[in-house]
């Protein structure tokens, strides 16, 4: 599927949140000049071929206690990734699952995991389980809390 | 103090809001309270930055092109790089880490050229390296986050 700039313009529009009116997508269709049908069809085109994941309400996690989220790094071997990466993206408390590239010798994690907890002690048994996923196949881990959130916005396109 | 309503609208909407005219309407439908309600309820929700917005979900990649970058910086430069860096407005995560590697932003381009040209930028400004972390792939299944409120 080919963008082009009325969903693009759509894509900006929404990032910043729907607005709370009775009538919110009607209001992105005036902002952007464009009929409320023409935003709600192409939106739901855009849902269907997955340039959009999903339309929700997106919970601010730290502002509701999850105060420790942890980037969980793994070394892999190359040839059990996928497999493996599959099994820790289903665990319910995993936020993101990602394969990356080493960056030897400095950096030899190649799949990445976020965990959320309310206490470290939580985010230390999450962190066990996904060992227990991997297995033998963890050949060295570490764990990345965040200490400071210095910037956070919401998608962005110059187009 | 969060209410049921509160509660199940940060929990049981984050998939499948409503593509339709009237969204809330249909969200108070399907809880049994009126659309007032649930307008309310979300516009405290936002009030107090308990939810970052409600809008759509992109997957990495969809548009432009991403990359995580990680740089490791001496503590005491820290601050004035991660400003440098939280500067630019291709940058959209900006954290903070307890590791060699202290600064992790994603960095968000509308194509490879223009990507390198940031981080090129990047380097020269502050003196430091930036390491590179591109998804290969994502083994993710975002089914949203499922809150615990047993002690909210």
């Amino acid at each position: 599927m080919i963008l082009d700039e009325t969903d693009l313009d759509i894509m900006r529009a929404t990032q910043a949140g729907l607005p709370l009116t009775p009538e919110p997508y009607q209001c992105v269709a005036e902002q952007l000049g464009l009929t409320t049908e023409v935003v709600m069809t192409r939106m739901i085109a855009m849902q269907e071929q997955g340039i959009i994941r999903r339309i929700g309400v997106i919970p601010n996690h730290y502002k509701l206690g999850y105060h420790f989220n942890g980037m969980t790094v793994w070394n892999i071997p190359d040839d059990v990734i996928d497999k493996l990466g599959e099994k820790v993206g289903q665990l319910e408390f995993v936020s993101h699952c990602y394969h990356r590239p080493r960056h030897l010798p400095e950096w030899p994690y190649n799949l990445f995991a976020m965990v959320h907890g309310k206490t470290r002690e939580d985010v230390d048994q999450q962190i066990q389980h996904i060992a227990r996923v991997l297995g033998d196949a963890n050949l060295g881990c570490d764990v990345l809390y965040s200490t400071k959130i210095l910037k956070k916005t919401g998608f962005r396109s110059r187009g | 103090m969060l209410t049921p309503l509160h509660k199940s609208l940060l929990n049981d909407f984050q998939r499948d809001f409503p593509l339709s005219s009237r969204p809330y309407q249909d969200i108070a439908n399907t809880l049994g309270v009126s659309e007032d309600d649930v307008l309310s309820a979300l516009t405290e929700l936002s009030d107090n930055h308990l939810i970052s917005r409600i809008g759509p979900i992109i997957p990495p990649n969809q548009l432009g092109v991403s990359t995580l970058v990680a740089m490791a910086i001496p503590e005491t430069q820290l601050q004035a790089v991660a400003d440098k860096i939280s500067a630019y407005p291709e940058v959209n995560h900006n954290y903070e880490r307890e590791h060699t590697f202290n600064l992790w932003f994603v960095v968000i381009a509308s194509n490879a050229e223009h990507l390198q040209a940031i981080l090129d930028a990047m380097e020269q400004e502050t003196g430091y390296k930036t390491m590179q972390l591109p998804l290969l792939d994502d083994f993710f299944i975002d089914l949203g986050f499922n809150m615990d409120f047993h002690n909210a």
